[in-house]
């Protein structure tokens, strides 16, 4: 054992502890709704990002009705289903994900992980929701404006995103969309500087960066990608609501169209395409660090098992962060550049592929002999493990620039970065909402209706993106609303796409019981006690469950150690707790 | 994308200098006991708000620097031409300098607690600062009158938009420079909180004055002239 002490005096330094300012609400509504604390944040991001997504998956059973069943609903037209598309994948890459991950798990857990009382900046931690709200409006009034949301698919490529032929491009659509996007970085700035400097500044006393929590780390690391990437596709919005509305040419080259020459000439499309790529590569990472960092805690928990390679676990989680900026042509591999750029970019591309594949072997190596609880958090995160695993291989057929040429354009990349970036990190939030519900409300969720929740998910996931890679394979293209019998592919797939289709429905069930499940515990769940599943981080220690505002009560806690050790051999319990001095006894308080 | 290239390599290689010097070579597994950590026992640290301010400023330069990574990859098509600068510009550099030496001014009064000479130059900067926009808004009045209107080519649209967006980070820096100024008005706050609002202010205005000279450069085209200058050392 290595004494980190400071060696001059044994025991901790008298430290001047000021009083934090908390803002102490005074009302309901300052106490509820424009609440200063961050857990209450914390829920109102992840509800507000729930709530929105299920839109998104109302959505995706659209599409799954017309792709599984062609012809037999009428109200999806060709332009509604280019509509749907798009929306499903902005609001689940950017409104779901990004939110729940960075605003609601980033706002709940990094103040007390980190044993601080709240955010740094709680007023602008505050704001930020509202404006991210202010977003999500803005995005779901697009669907009541006149010629409906913009069907420019995700990407809102240049120059059919603005022409009139694509649904919503020439009416409000669009311009809610890229105002919506803005509005969000706008609040995501706010907030994520609070994540940040949070971590920089509002750690408690003996807690290095090197004792936090890996869920911090992937957090921190993941907010400041976001911080430097979310300009790109700031830029790339408001050059193109330029575009759109001012008639400058930024994206825009010359065009004819209805045979009429536009006012348009001379922009680059390609260089929307940049822009956004290097926001949208990143994104990918954004998204996937605070997954890995949560599924490293929930297995090391459930394992009993300190996690295997801490120090490889924050590197790679931190090379991977720099190297995913300069990946991100790889997404553009058919734009027409040039072959030396595409190698440089596949390169990189499979190079990334080293840290993570050594979070990969970590997370085995940490189960390996380990007393592996089969826990609902747990076989949530063992689902991510492999899932993660067969969508980060398709990843390296994909970042090849030959193998991607013919396979871009079919749904073969629809089931990989479903399964890399969709199923992996949704199943990474479920374990972690099984995981943390209990501290949120005191209560455990519901065994039963978990089970029956991830057994769905689980096998159904598979049920839908499996056959989905050996249809792309076929040759089936993506972004078709409607394929008949097409000369191009080599079997029929109507049958697989029905199956597809029937399987969506069902995992799309399961969520309702899991919905339901969050609210029928909430009254009638088992009491949980302050430290159910007996883990060593701070957020268990707190000395009420669910925590109040100001997290500690009289004093932050004191750290003694670092976050993973369970099963320590003489210890009284199989875990020690972050602020458990032992063997000593606790150190003096000034 | 090479000038945001160059930016982030400088952002991620400060960051690995300081993760270098957070320890992160250390086995925690290994140790056990109470660390000094950051920030109560830390009294010499950067005050939260300059460190949240040298993040949030690293953010808005990643900005500017995807703007000109755009300008750059713009401005190799053959339809490119250049607005005329208005020599009006050149007015309001000077008056930005003179908001930021104002505001240095400010700073050293504040650490030496001379109130009145925080509130002179604490308005002289806001003055300055404004008439800077109001020399902005004349910049653009001219090149539209001279015909030069935001969509007659992208090398105008970039010429709006990125003195626009300049304009509204100064314009944003108002209001925190406004707060500054009511508390050098008020009596009662004690001398080290004016001085950290001042220093944020002029660092903030420091920083846009130095994003402004790049801008300059970009939009006089003396950075085409300087990457050509780069190119043929390199051949």
């Amino acid at each position: 054992m290595v004494d980190a002490t400071p060696r001059s005096h044994r025991d901790v330094p008298p430290a001047e502890v000021p009083e934090v300012e908390l803002y102490h609400p005074r009302s309901w509504w300052t106490t509820y709704v424009f609440s200063q604390d961050a857990k209450v944040i914390a829920i109102q991001y992840a509800g507000t990002a729930i709530a929105i997504g299920l839109v998104a998956l109302v959505l995706s059973w659209l599409m799954r009705l017309q792709l599984g069943f062609p012809g037999t609903f009428d109200f999806i037209t060709p332009e509604a289903y280019y509509q749907f598309i798009t929306m499903h994948g902005m609001i689940m890459v950017i409104y779901l994900l990004t939110a729940i991950f960075l605003g609601g798990f980033g706002n709940y857990l990094i103040p007390l992980m980190v044993g601080a009382r709240d955010m740094v900046f709680p007023y602008v931690n505050m704001l930020s929701y509202w404006v991210y709200l202010l977003a999500v409006v803005v995005l779901a009034a697009s669907f009541f404006a006149p010629g409906g949301p913009t069907g420019a698919g995700w990407t809102l490529y240049p120059p059919q995103a603005i022409l009139s032929g694509t649904p919503g491009g020439n009416d409000w659509g669009i311009i809610l969309m890229l105002v919506s996007l803005i509005l969000f970085i706008i609040g995501f700035t706010m907030g994520g500087l609070n994540y940040v400097i949070t971590v920089i500044q509002g750690r408690t006393r003996g807690m290095t960066l090197m004792r936090m929590p890996l869920t911090v780390w992937g957090i921190f690391t993941a907010t400041v990608m976001a911080l430097f990437a979310f300009p790109a596709l700031f830029v790339a919005c408001v050059m193109m609501l330029f575009d759109r509305l001012l008639g400058t040419s930024f994206f825009m080259p010359a065009l004819v169209e209805m045979g009429e020459l536009l006012r348009y000439g001379g922009g680059s499309p390609i260089l929307f395409q940049h822009l956004f790529w290097f926001f949208g590569h990143p994104e990918v990472y954004i998204v996937a660090l605070p997954a890995f960092g949560i599924v490293s805690d929930l297995i090391s928990t459930h394992a009993r098992k300190n996690i295997f390679g801490y120090r490889m676990m924050v590197w790679a989680i931190v090379i991977i962060g720099a190297l995913s900026f300069v990946v991100w042509a790889h997404h553009m591999y058919v734009s027409g550049m040039h072959p030396w750029f595409g190698f440089f970019f596949a390169t990189t591309t499979l190079i990334i592929a080293v840290p993570t594949a050594i979070k990969v072997y970590n997370w085995v190596l940490t189960l390996w002999r380990g007393d592996i609880h089969l826990t609902l958090p747990m076989l949530f995160a063992l689902a991510f493990i492999v899932t993660f695993v067969n969508g980060g291989l398709t990843g390296l057929f994909l970042g090849n620039v030959v193998v991607d040429v013919p396979l871009s354009d079919t749904m073969f990349v629809v089931a990989h970065f479903h399964m890399v970036m969709g199923v992996a990190p949704i199943l990474v939030i479920f374990g972690a909402i099984y995981h943390w519900y209990p501290k949120i409300t005191g209560r455990m969720l519901d065994e039963r209706m978990g089970q029956f929740h991830f057994w769905v998910t689980f096998i159904g996931a598979y049920a839908i993106f499996f056959p989905m890679h050996y249809v792309g394979l076929v040759g089936v293209p993506r972004r078709y609303p409607e394929i008949g019998a097409e000369a191009f592919m080599t079997a029929p797939v109507g049958g697989l796409n029905a199956f597809i289709s029937v399987a969506a429905f069902v995992v799309g069930f399961a969520q309702m019981v899991f919905l339901f499940n969050l609210l029928w515990s909430l009254r009638h769940g088992r009491e949980a006690g302050s430290n159910p599943w007996r883990a060593t981080t701070l957020e268990w220690q707190t000395p009420t469950t669910p925590p109040p505002h100001g997290n500690w009560g009289e004093e932050r806690p004191l750290v003694y150690r670092w976050a993973y050790d369970y099963s320590v051999p003489g210890a009284p319990q199989d875990f020690i707790a972050q602020n458990d001095p032992w063997p000593d006894r606790p150190a003096r308080r000034p | 994308m090479s000038a945001v290239l160059v930016f982030l390599a400088v952002v991620i290689g400060f960051s690995f200098w300081w993760l270098y010097h957070q320890k992160v070579m250390e086995k925690p597994w290994l140790e056990r006991g109470v660390h000094t950590a950051l920030p109560e026992t830390d009294v010499s640290g950067m005050p939260t708000a300059k460190i949240a301010l040298a993040v949030f400023l690293a953010v808005v330069g990643s900005l500017f620097a995807l703007f000109a990574s755009a300008y750059f990859m713009r401005m190799n098509y053959a339809d490119w031409q250049a607005p005329p600068m208005p020599r009006l510009l050149w007015l309001n550099t000077g008056v930005l300098v003179m908001a930021s030496v104002a505001l240095s001014c400010a700073v050293r009064a504040a650490r030496d607690g001379q109130r009145a000479l925080v509130r002179l130059g604490l308005a002289a900067a806001g003055l300055a600062s404004l008439v800077f926009l109001a020399g902005q808004l004349f910049a653009w009045h001219s090149l539209a009158a001279a015909g030069h209107y935001l969509d007659v080519n992208p090398a105008n649209g970039f010429f709006y938009l990125l003195t626009g967006v300049h304009g509204l980070h100064i314009l944003g820096g108002l209001v925190a420079l406004a707060r500054s100024m009511g508390r050098a008005w008020t009596r009662e706050v004690p001398a080290e909180r004016l001085r950290l609002g001042v220093e944020l202010c002029a660092a903030y205005w420091h920083f846009l004055l130095f994003v402004w000279l790049g801008i300059l450069v970009l939009l006089a085209g003396w950075a085409g002239d300087l990457i050509a200058l780069c190119r043929q050392i390199l051949a």
